[in-house]
């Protein structure tokens, strides 16, 4: 096989980005973000039986601008890793597998994330007063 | 030949058992998530703004402290699972491999542990 006419492997200039392709890689990318978020979770715990200056540390590192932006990526992947996760087990049980149910709940999976990220978040800021 | 098969089955050698056990425990971490996880975000979001004494209250009470330290234990196994797919797919060096293996059962070990200390140190009142 001469160099020219060996296989290629998906061209990336040719290659159509799928719904389902992308949805999977941002599965993998969220369950990884999950990893320093559960750190971060734990030195939260860890500074709340510390004590309360210790607490009062953490709460304004979580309130800056930076920890919001945090706080808010960390509660997106929680939620789509989650619903995407409920997809991956009825896959696992044999359902779903054709390509348009797939499709459709992907969609549902980005749907459902995103109303529970943002219902957290609301009722976060209701129950702080604002 | 006891610490040879260990060592194999640490490298995902052993026989084909241990891959069904590696499987099935990401898939019954993951379950066990779905409920734990959901109840903690809901929980701890009503909480926003409250003060520490709240928080210790709350994370102190019997069953919370119970459930806490469930979502810690299947959190960091769950993690810990799941990076090693995630190894075995980007990470092609065997020595380099079994290093990031290590590194990451010992920390996901280390702040579980640190986890659950927490928890149970406001729930004894200590
Ligand atoms: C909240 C409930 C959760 C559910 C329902 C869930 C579900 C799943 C499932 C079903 C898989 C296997 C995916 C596959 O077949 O390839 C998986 C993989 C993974 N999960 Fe979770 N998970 C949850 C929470 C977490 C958390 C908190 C973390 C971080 C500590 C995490 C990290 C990972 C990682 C790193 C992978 C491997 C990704 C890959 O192989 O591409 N997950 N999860």
């Amino acid at each position: 096989m001469t160099a020219e006419n060996r296989p290629l492997s998906p061209h990336i200039f040719i290659y159509r980005l799928h719904l389902t392709t992308l949805l999977s890689g941002l599965h993998r990318i969220t369950g990884v973000m999950l990893i320093p978020g559960s750190v971060l979770l734990v030195l939260w715990l860890w500074a709340a039986a510390t004590g309360t200056e210790a607490y009062a540390t953490a709460t304004w590192a979580i309130g800056s601008w930076l920890g919001r932006l945090c706080l808010f990526g960390w509660t997106f992947s929680l939620f789509y890793h989650l619903c995407n996760g409920i997809r991956h087990l009825f896959w696992d049980a044999g359902h779903g597998f054709e390509l348009a149910r797939a499709r459709a709940s992907g969609l549902a999976v980005v749907a459902a994330s995103g109303a529970l990220t943002l219902a957290v978040w609301i009722a976060g800021y209701a129950a702080r007063g604002g | 030949m006891a610490t040879r098969f260990t060592l194999g089955r640490v490298r995902g050698l052993g026989s084909a058992k241990e891959g069904v056990h590696h499987w099935w425990m990401q898939r019954a971490s993951a379950v066990a998530l779905i409920p734990l996880y959901l109840w903690f975000a809901f929980s701890v979001t009503a909480l926003a703004g409250a003060p520490h004494a709240a928080l210790l209250a709350w994370v102190g009470a019997p069953v919370n402290a119970v459930l806490l330290i469930a979502l810690i234990a299947a959190n960091f196994y769950h993690g810990h699972l799941g990076l090693q797919v995630v190894f075995e797919d980007y990470v092609p060096h065997e020595g380099k491999r079994l290093a990031c293996l290590l590194v990451s059962q010992f920390l996901s070990t280390l702040f579980a542990l640190g986890g659950a200390l927490a928890v149970l140190k406001i729930a004894l009142g200590g």
